[in-house]
């Protein structure tokens, strides 16, 4: 009897004690480079990542990369076996806060480190600070942004900038408005009130959606731009609630990243610029990118999208999302690991891969330019 | 099995010279295993004291500095912009969908809960009684992504005609009153919660009912009652308290429930006239602090959602409190 209670207590002690050493581990390997072994680059050899590490490189933020960074890091550990690379998709806020508080080795993010001042701190410069060196924005995934729709009846629908943003501000409120009328000569609209869905959480995808309404109607959305979504309609938790609920409602709009449109078997409005419709396929959504501005110097890659681009054949609603590493790491083995990494990522193979995903590939202007950037990093 | 909340005899009875009965000097015999227990016992008594005060601490102390500076009415206000130059947010809208739906949630649970309670305990034939009642725990057991998930896929377009056909019929009543949002209302969060803790009501309930002395029971029967009459002045009067502590738990739950929440709610855009309907959407402190944790980018805006928690630990505490304070009055009543 005794004997058993005893056990009962060490069970318990134990489980106590494994849980704590637990949390323990996870702190140490949350440092950068602490948790990796000495062993550095001695497996380095004839792979296709050039030269693998073995141990732990550890990153956050934009859930919007995620499939993407998986595709990349199933490509690396193909290669590496040794390599443990793991990416939490925790938000670009929460990615570039660790990164700034040293404790994950690169962050990714749908927007470039800010130059300006927000919330009194500059992130650029903060993540100077922790670097010790300039932190650089490498865009590394184009995520096209679908406007999807769900109406019975409507396989193919044309919108521009100004009705999309008069739909998304509740303006345009049933179907066979003339307005969509308009741009869809011959097909049969139903009278089905528009129910618009829109991202709950703050987002980067409502950032760059907002983004690209401001810059291509600015009479007809005169919301500022933000993470925050500020127009009408319903909303649903992250990209999943919003794909969901358009699916599950007849006459829902909303606006998602490619592949949660494609999963939902979603149809997507094709996006008239002014040089006639486009659908969003990775080649449209890429050329986008292609005519973006660089507003970094040298490798610093920050992208300045031209979403009023009126270029035939080029998809405007994109998202960019950048990996931000330090241009130097303190500690060389670090810097040589995410270098290895990022040049997996970047390279053509896994980016072409990445058209399965949802994703756009970089376009070779840009890929160029990235790949020079991650040879410079150490 | 014993729960804590029915009387015994001998708690009722006071012992020799005016001591509390089964007490007598304290009767630690000074041996190992009687002082290990008894501090190890006051060792986790305190430790769950401190542990709540430090909690209500840690949300005080990060919750004050985005209080200062907010610029808008903590507890009138309907814009949640925190962060930023010129912080301002309020908590009203998470308040009124938080109660609303928790009431809900309540009124719909705790008559069904006793119900099955009683079913379990005084009608039910005996071979039904413990498979019943392990499927009841079961119910218990599952976890709060599975409603969700559930409430979502399964349950809402069911939900959905039953919602349209009250707002088209009875949409004159404020409370509901027609709105745009189709899916996540307030009315459907509370059914899901309900479904959610309904489990808890009957399962706490069914223990307590249990417990009805034979005695009483029988007495009642004898003095020619029905069995719904014996029920009603034997059985339910004992197990008051019982019930009152299952509701309270149960309503603790269903205040904090996030993950469900977060998954079903239709959240509001900025600006949406204020609707007193149960079909209106919006969001509970939990999902609302939820949705949002990832960007938590700056103190300030983290201290608003903090400051959120802190109504919601205050508002738990206080029903609390409340449920605290009417077991003790029906104790005095009892027996």
């Amino acid at each position: 009897m005794s004997v058993s209670r005893i056990s009962a207590l060490g069970a318990i002690a134990l489980s106590g004690a494994l849980a704590l050493s637990a949390c323990a581990s996870e702190n140490t390997g949350a440092t950068p480079g602490a948790g990796s072994t000495a062993a550095g680059s001695t497996a380095a050899g004839s792979t296709a990542a050039g030269d693998c590490f073995s141990g732990d490189l550890k990153a956050e933020g934009s859930s919007a990369q995620k499939n993407a960074i998986d595709e990349a890091i199933k490509a690396y550990q193909t290669a590496c076996a040794d390599a443990n690379i793991d990416y939490q998709p925790t938000g670009s806020g929460a990615g570039i806060k660790q990164f700034i508080a040293k404790q994950v080795d690169f962050a990714g993010s749908d927007s470039a480190l800010k130059t300006e001042p927000k919330d009194g701190k500059i992130e650029a410069d903060d993540a100077k600070a922790a670097c010790g060196t300039e932190a650089w924005n490498l865009p590394m995934v184009t995520g096209p942004i679908a406007i999807a729709y769900n109406v019975k009846g409507v396989d193919k629908l044309v919108l521009n900038a100004e009705v999309a943003a008069k739909i998304f501000d509740g303006k345009i409120t049933t179907w066979n408005d003339p307005a969509i009328a308009a741009l869809n000569k011959g097909v049969t609209l139903p009278a089905t009130p528009i129910k618009v869905f829109f991202r709950s959480d703050e987002s980067g995808t409502t950032e760059n959606f907002t983004k690209y309404l401001k810059a291509a109607a600015p009479d007809a959305w005169s919301y500022e731009t933000g993470k925050k979504w500020t127009g009408k309609g319903e909303g649903k938790e992250k990209s999943a609630g919003v794909a969901t609920a358009t699916k599950g409602q007849d006459g829902g709009i909303t606006y998602v990243e490619l592949s949660y449109a494609q999963q939902n078997q979603l149809p997507m409005a094709q996006i008239d610029t002014g040089s006639g419709p486009v659908e969003l396929t990775a080649e449209s959504a890429g050329k986008t990118i292609a005519t973006a501005k660089q507003t970094g110097m040298g490798n610093n890659l920050a992208l300045k999208i031209d979403y009023a681009t009126k270029e035939a054949g080029a998809y405007p609603i994109v998202l960019v999302t950048y990996e931000i590493v330090c241009s130097k790491y303190a500690d060389a083995e670090t810097g040589k690991k995410v270098k290895s990494f990022l040049k997996t990522f970047a390279s053509d193979e896994v980016q072409k891969g990445l058209e399965a995903k949802g994703y756009a590939p970089l376009p070779t202007e840009v890929a160029t330019k990235v790949q020079a950037a991650v040879d410079a990093i150490s | 099995m014993s729960t804590v909340t029915g009387v015994s005899a001998a708690d009722q009875t006071p012992g020799p010279d005016g001591r509390r009965p089964l007490q007598a000097d304290t009767a630690s015999t000074g041996r190992m295993g009687d002082r290990l227990f008894g501090g190890a016992a006051t060792v986790s008594g305190v430790l769950v004291i401190v542990l709540v005060t430090l909690i209500a601490i840690f949300l005080i102390v990060q919750a004050v500095p985005a209080l200062m500076d907010n610029s808008a009415n903590f507890f009138t206000s309907r814009v949640w912009a925190p962060g930023g130059e010129q912080p301002a947010f309020g908590i009203l809208e998470f308040l009124w969908t938080t109660v609303t739906a928790s009431t809900i949630a309540m009124v719909l649970s705790v008559p069904v809960g006793v119900a099955v309670a009683l079913f379990l305990t005084q009608y039910a034939p005996s071979w039904m009684r413990r498979p019943a009642a392990g499927l009841v725990d079961l119910l218990a057991a599952v976890p709060s992504i599975v409603y969700g998930l559930w409430g979502l896929i399964a349950f809402a377009p069911v939900f959905k005609p039953v919602q349209s056909f009250i707002q088209d019929k009875l949409g004159w009543f404020p409370l509901f009153a027609p709105t745009g949002i189709s899916g996540g209302t307030i009315c459907f969060i509370g059914v899901v919660l309900a479904i959610m803790v309904l489990p808890i009501v009957t399962a706490l309930s069914r223990e307590v009912f249990d417990q009805t002395p034979t005695a009483h029971k029988e007495g009642a029967l004898a003095l020619g009652a029905t069995q719904w009459e014996m029920i009603r002045t034997a059985v339910l009067p004992f197990g008051r308290p019982g019930v009152i502590s299952a509701s309270m738990l149960a309503l603790g739950r269903a205040l904090g429930e996030t993950i469900a929440v977060t998954f079903l709610v239709s959240a509001l855009a900025d600006g949406n006239p204020w609707s007193w309907s149960l079909f209106n959407g919006g969001e509970t402190f939990a999902s609302k602090i939820a949705n949002n944790a990832s960007e938590f980018s700056n103190p300030n805006k983290t201290g608003a959602y903090i400051a959120a928690g802190l109504v919601l630990f205050v508002l738990t505490f206080v029903v609390n409190s409340i449920a605290r304070v009417v077991i003790e009055r029906r104790k005095a009543f009892t027996e």
